[in-house]
């Protein structure tokens, strides 16, 4: 197997956890916790599969994916902006939320429990427009944060929402967005997933959200960072595939690199990973 | 009782109702979209789980398993901290009481067993519970992450474990224990025959007396709770809140490990690969339904039980996956009306003098008069 057949390889990996990791950054720059990346996704694929099997168009389905995690990020955003209800509480169970009604709906409209029939996606590789939109989706967020007026108001909001209120930033209306424009966006990683694959199959995120979330810790809230991030973790899945039945390390440890580097990081042992201010502090 | 008790009922048991409801008309609403009467499928949930001793000891086996992982979350959280590890933490103790029962010989005194067997399982859901615990208290390392990270590691670990170290070939279980096993229910009340409930039940409820007795009635509870409210006025008040901290997520993975036996010891008399299955996520949501305290906690599992069990009783009628779906509604519903329900409760009490929330902010920030 040669290069740049691994970098594909890696890239193909990748694509889902930067998508997801690009909208993981957004939110919780904006103060909003953000363990619901892996509903957002898997909200995503589903909508995706069935947009496209009924108007026969991905981009259509692609379309009603980034609606299917927007309906999910909105019920997120007003259970814990409006209600101010316990964002982690709240995540868990739009997680718990979006595997039950993409299950419910498989058995409504295609009558299976494990999966939905096939359909045609976009071109494979690199024809696919979404891998490429996934490869530039966090810098296109460092950008939005760093070089925008609503970044600007988001990362205001997300240290100290008190002081962004009194110079008269919308301080919900931006969390709103920010939540919703990460719903967006994650359900983009669950898009190119289900669309890969050609079909929708239970549970198919399989902790790919979980992974985005790391990813973002991990690259310490910055959306370069979390992007680099996602690219190691894949790169590390990548070798994983390829020592598979060669009994040098078992596979279940490379399973774990994403999630102990995380806490390695939050730890403080490599360069202190630090949260915004203002994170999860449900009456901002 | 008084109007103050009143009011703690009230701001006690309005979220849960309110949830609950929300959740009956979803329920209709997914029946209905499957062209079934919610009536019908209703009556044939209840039916199929309270209404028969064997769908009962379902409902009594799955409420078991709910009530640990519940109280873990719940003892975490007096303190302020929230334990999302419980599905790592029992997973792990069920394993360890399964390596306990296969390291016994062949007719081991069984109390001693099973004795052996809980202590192991607490062992082992202590241990994983301590590690987030110790993060938490050295570095600072925020336990939600943590726990949610330590999941992956943890059952990571076991799968890697089983599959090569100690499983039937074919499967993704051990071998049975040789000792250790708890009597099924059904030994003491035949009615119960086929069911899976056990006497696990009983170590349940001996754990939710000692929990309320510790949290309510001693000195440690009383600084866990403190920590839990004011960590700051509780260091000032001479309690070492970095000691606290780590002990209660010490137990509360002890909690969450003790539920390993269940199935373990008390059902299948071997450990499985995955047999946590999203009961240890599930107990946040009994913690939350059962507002923290382990009578409440016993109740919100029988309640989770039920919906779970009673998913499978309608299944030829609606999906059973519906029962996903609810408990989604139930957790949303209630965690977005807790803090609301305090709001109205405080409101109808006094007004707030200054605005505490940034609704009112943007109006309250008036232009200083210089600047006319």
């Amino acid at each position: 197997m040669n290069t740049f057949a691994i970098v594909t390889q890696v890239l193909r990996i990748a694509v889902p956890y930067l998508f997801a990791a690009a909208g993981g950054v957004i939110a919780e720059r904006s103060g909003i916790i953000s363990l619901t990346l892996e509903g957002y996704m898997l909200g995503g694929a589903f909508a995706a599969i069935v947009g496209t099997f009924y108007s026969g168009s991905p981009v259509v389905g692609a379309l009603c994916g980034i609606g299917g995690g927007a309906v999910l990020a909105l019920i997120h955003a007003v259970a814990s902006i409006r209600y101010r209800a316990d964002q982690v509480i709240v995540g868990i169970a739009v997680n718990l939320f979006a595997i039950g009604i993409t299950r419910v709906f498989l058995k409504l409209m295609f009558g299976s429990s494990s999966n939905s029939p096939r359909v045609d996606g976009f071109a494979a590789g690199y024809g696919d427009p979404l891998l490429w939109l996934g490869l530039v989706s966090t810098p296109v967020v460092a950008f939005i944060l760093f070089r925008t007026v609503f970044g600007l108001r988001v990362r205001a909001t997300g240290e100290k929402p008190e002081a962004a209120a009194s110079v008269g930033v919308p301080v919900h209306r931006v969390q709103y967005m920010a939540v919703l424009l990460s719903g967006a966006l994650a359900a983009l990683g669950g898009v190119y997933l289900a669309l890969d694959q050609h079909q929708f199959t239970d549970q198919m995120t399989a902790g790919r959200g979980f992974i985005a979330v790391a990813a973002v810790i991990f690259g310490r809230w910055s959306p370069l960072r979390a992007g680099a991030a996602c690219l190691l973790f894949a790169a590390a899945e990548t070798v994983q595939i390829h020592l598979q039945g060669n009994h040098v390390i078992a596979s279940q440890f490379i399973e774990m690199i994403p999630y102990v580097l995380t806490i390695v990081a939050l730890a403080g042992v490599v360069g202190r990973a630090i949260a915004p201010a203002a994170l999860g502090r449900a009456e901002a | 009782m008084t109007a103050a008790q009143r009011e703690k009922m009230e701001e006690a048991l309005f979220p849960p109702v309110v949830a609950i409801l929300i959740a009956f008309v979803a329920g209709d609403i997914i029946m209905l979209s499957f062209n079934q009467s919610p009536f019908v499928v209703w009556r044939l949930l209840l039916e199929g789980t309270w209404g028969n001793a064997y769908g009962f000891g379902q409902v009594l086996y799955k409420a078991t398993t709910l009530s640990f992982t519940g109280m873990a979350v719940a003892f975490a959280y007096r303190a302020g901290l929230f334990n999302i590890g419980g599905e790592g933490q029992l997973a792990a103790g069920g394993l360890a009481a399964a390596l306990v029962g296969f390291a016994l010989p062949v007719g081991f005194p069984a109390l001693l067993a099973i004795l052996l067997g809980c202590l192991g399982a607490a062992a082992a859901g202590g241990v994983v519970g301590a590690v987030p615990g110790y993060l938490r208290v050295r570095f600072g390392a925020h336990e939600v992450i943590t726990t949610i990270m330590l999941n992956f590691v943890v059952l990571a670990l076991l799968n890697w474990f089983i599959a090569t170290r100690l499983r039937v070939p074919e499967t993704l279980h051990t071998p049975e224990i040789h000792a250790g096993a708890i009597s099924r229910l059904s030994a003491v009340l035949p009615a119960f025959h086929g069911s899976a409930a056990n006497l696990s039940v009983i170590v349940a409820l001996l754990t939710a007396i000692a929990m309320w007795y510790y949290m309510f009635r001693t000195r440690g509870g009383y600084e866990l709770r403190a920590v839990g409210l004011q960590p700051d006025a509780a260091e000032y008040g001479g309690i070492s809140v970095g000691r606290v901290l780590f002990s209660a997520m010490t137990v509360s993975g002890v909690i969450a490990g003790l539920g390993g036996i269940n199935f373990v010891l008390g059902y299948k008399y071997y450990y499985e690969d995955g047999f946590a299955g999203g009961t240890g996520f599930l107990g946040i949501a009994v913690a939350l339904v059962g507002r923290n305290n382990p009578f409440g906690i016993l109740l919100a599992a029988l309640f989770f039980a039920t919906l779970s069990q009673g998913g499978l009783a309608v299944n030829a009628f609606v999906p059973k996956q519906m029962v996903d779906v609810l408990q989604g509604v139930v957790i949303i519903a209630i965690a977005a009306s807790v803090p609301e329900v305090q709001r109205i409760l405080l409101g109808s009490r006094r007004r707030p003098l200054a605005p505490t929330s940034l609704d009112a902010a943007p109006a309250a920030a008036e232009p200083p008069a210089a600047a006319v």
